[in-house]
């Protein structure tokens, strides 16, 4: 049964137990159990074949107004071929995907933000923007970065075809809990350093699969200290951690974000809703499987050098060699890793060639991305050995925005590009790639082999260091530049 | 899905171990965006002597006659007989996807690679695991018989052999009640419809801003 009547124990919750406790449907003898899920999104990769079963199965959607959708990983970011529409996707088999979302939620009265729209974009960009994503929500997308939606106190997962095909036909996912973990930021950070460089060094700290089987809370002094953009980048690679879900309590900042947003809710429920949302938090005496101590005075801007989000170090360091790995296993990994990065151990980080930049993907798309980009490269220009550097806001709200500050201008003086919304060279699923052997300053979250193009080569950084590497031609750390405040 | 119960058809006899689920479907065939007509395409490489690619038209293929499903005497077959650790690799839901568009029901065989056996209940596809000896039997006789057909008897966990003989199977309890009543994961869940309903309604009283559609 729903409820918890059996399990009165004395200890507090966390905010993860909050969240199951409040979806919980039914519980099974088996340890599996049904929860509630308030909002799925949908984009144009994962849901055709879920979009297929329930046509086959003659059903329908259980509650059309939870869903959204929007497509994202195979629009195109240039001008010319977004302008015409679907039509205009070069590559056919993009352009099928992209179109049959659009045919599939006009068949079920879907609401989507289409590829005309303003307010398309990456799911994870659009959700929060629209106020689709709420505190205390519980949030699917066919996508991994799903977690992105916990920094609003919600409890979001990623989630597999079969699984978005069951959350349309029941509004509910199959799941069972997941142990709880609090990371805790202590202290402050300094000047330079971002919510990226936080999140890179908890993952060089517990490693990819530290956060496996469980769901993770990010606390302390720094986390509440940073904006709701802050807060999305880092729930974002929770999932890099081997976390399925990431979260971070609902205070102020969050309320203040959400307010006002289209989906939002407005007069009286909406003080209702507050009322609700102040709970979000774990109790004080809740206790957790495992806690994590990182202290935020002490965290560098961060670069990864090798082919796991885990293989990182400051920007500072200098390229490991087999014999630092942490342990006897990972030593081939990190072998393999340097063979396959092209880096030779002792290298100085700020010594690798940057290639090509990518500021974008939904880790960091978002206007503050935009504005701490900019900031770096007002008035300078991006170096000659540079082939590439592009901008890719978003969503079309985010491109707006900064247009209406001047951002726009501001890259393309500095010789970057300024792209249509999308997921853009994140994963390589459009046009835009990387070259075989090539360096790329990424603000996106997985540094995998080939992940941005066959044989590309991806270092993952903050928007402010991937702007400075645009600019300096290799990687640099930005504290020292002149034009960071 | 496709409940079930008894299901007689005719074997065919893939003498192959380790078959993973790239020879079932090939992964240029995933950037497909429906979960049906993979059929055409199921083993792929072993089936069509030239390379394939999306959206081609097979008819027009040469066809490799040595392939087992190309030989006359198979047409029409919708029991698989296989070897050790069939459905190995990727995880691929396409796999159970392209053989049950193709016709399969039931895929017999000593042993089976884990995330494909989940797979095949939650397309409807029974995969039976019999000791080696009597799979190894099993190949002789489908050989040596054209038009060689077995009964599958799901809720009494048997084979039946033309001349009569049983062959005892077992599958785990709550999967065959599934497969029996037809009950995917959402049918499964739907079972439980009125409970989410019931939960819905007082979610609803509670949260009521989860509910409302947007207001501009
Ligand atoms: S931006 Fe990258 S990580 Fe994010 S949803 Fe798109 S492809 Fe996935």
């Amino acid at each position: 049964m729903a409820g918890q009547a059996f399990d009165v124990k004395s200890r507090g919750k966390t905010l993860y137990d909050k969240l199951w406790d409040a979806h919980l449907v039914l519980q099974r003898d088996d340890g599996s159990a049904l929860i509630y899920i308030d909002r799925q999104l949908l984009h144009e990769v994962t849901s055709p074949q879920a979009f297929e079963g329930l046509k086959l199965a003659g059903r329908q959607p259980w509650r059309l107004d939870a869903n959204l959708a929007t497509p994202d990983h195979n629009v195109p970011t240039t001008l010319n071929e977004r302008q015409h529409g679907i039509e205009g996707i070069a590559d056919p088999v993009s352009k099928i995907q992209v179109k049959t979302l659009d045919d599939n939620c006009d068949h079920f009265g879907i609401t989507q933000f289409d590829m005309q729209d303003q307010r398309q974009g990456i799911v994870h960009v659009v959700g929060p923007e629209q106020g689709a994503t709420l505190p205390g929500m519980t949030v699917v997308c066919g996508d991994s970065h799903t977690s992105t939606h916990g920094a609003f106190g919600a409890l979001a997962h990623g989630i597999g075809t079969s699984e978005v095909e069951h959350v349309l036909a029941t509004q509910c996912l199959v799941a069972k809990k997941m142990k709880n973990m609090l990371v805790r930021v202590d202290g402050s950070l300094g000047t330079g350093v971002t919510s990226k460089d936080v999140i890179l060094a908890i993952i060089g700290r517990i490693g990819t699969a530290g956060g496996t089987g469980f769901a993770i809370e990010f606390g302390g002094s720094v986390i509440r200290n940073m904006t709701m953009e802050g807060r999305m980048t880092l729930c974002n690679m929770a999932i890099e951690a081997g976390a399925r879900a990431g979260m971070v309590a609902v205070d102020q900042t969050t309320i203040d974000y959400v307010q006002g947003r289209p989906f939002a809710p407005v007069g009286e429920q909406w003080q209702q809703a507050v009322k609700v949302w102040e709970t979000l938090h774990s109790d004080s005496d809740a206790v957790f499987d495992q806690i994590v101590v990182l202290n935020g005075d002490e965290i560098k801007p961060q670069v990864s050098w090798g082919t796991s989000p885990e293989m990182v170090l400051p920007v500072d360091a200098r390229v490991p060699s087999p014999e630092d790995a942490p342990d006897e296993t990972r030593k081939e990994g990190y072998a393999r890793a340097l063979e396959y990065m092209g880096l030779t151990a002792g290298q100085k980080i700020t010594d690798i060639p940057v290639d090509r930049v990518f500021i974008g993907s939904c880790t960091n798309s978002r206007i503050e991305d935009l504005r701490e980009a900019a900031a770096v490269v007002k008035g300078k220009q991006v170096a000659d050995t540079v082939k590439e550097a592009l901008v890719v806001p978003g969503s079309g709200l985010v491109k707006a925005q900064a247009e209406a500050e001047g951002l726009d201008k501001v890259f393309l003086a500095a010789g970057l590009e300024w792209r249509e919304p999308g997921c853009s060279m994140c994963l390589a699923m459009n046009a835009d790639k990387l070259g075989q052997g090539e360096h790329c300053a990424s603000t996106s979250n997985r540094n995998f082999e080939g992940r941005q193009g066959f044989g590309g080569r991806t270092h993952l950084v903050s928007p402010a260091m991937a702007a400075a590497a645009a600019i300096a031609g290799h990687f640099v750390d930005v504290r020292h530049q002149t034009s960071v405040v | 899905m496709q409940a079930f119960t008894v299901h007689q058809g005719l074997v065919a006899p893939l003498d192959r171990a380790n078959v993973d689920t790239d020879m079932i479907i090939p992964k240029q065939f995933l950037k497909s965006i429906k979960r049906t007509g993979f059929g055409v395409n199921l083993f792929d490489e072993l089936r069509y002597q030239d390379e394939g690619y999306p959206g081609q038209d097979c008819t027009k293929r040469p066809l490799n006659p040595e392939f087992v499903l190309n030989q006359p005497r198979y047409q029409g077959v919708s029991i698989l007989l296989a070897r050790q650790n069939f459905g190995c690799g990727s995880s691929r839901e396409h796999a159970p996807w392209a053989l049950d568009d193709f016709g399969f029901r039931c895929v017999i065989a000593p042993g089976f690679a884990d995330i494909f056996y989940n797979n095949c209940f939650k397309n409807g596809i029974l995969p039976i695991t019999l000791s080696d000896e009597v799979v190894e039997q099993l190949f002789k006789e489908v050989e040596a018989n054209e038009g060689y057909q077995l009964t599958v008897d799901l809720q009494r966990e048997v084979v039946v052999k033309p001349g009569g003989t049983e062959l005892p199977f077992s599958i785990d309890a709550f999967r065959r009640h599934c497969l029996v009543n037809g009950l995917d994961d959402i049918g499964l869940t739907l079972q439980d419809a009125d409970q989410i309903r019931h939960f819905e309604q007082r979610y609803k009283a509670d949260n009521p801003w989860l509910f409302a559609r947007k207001n501009n």
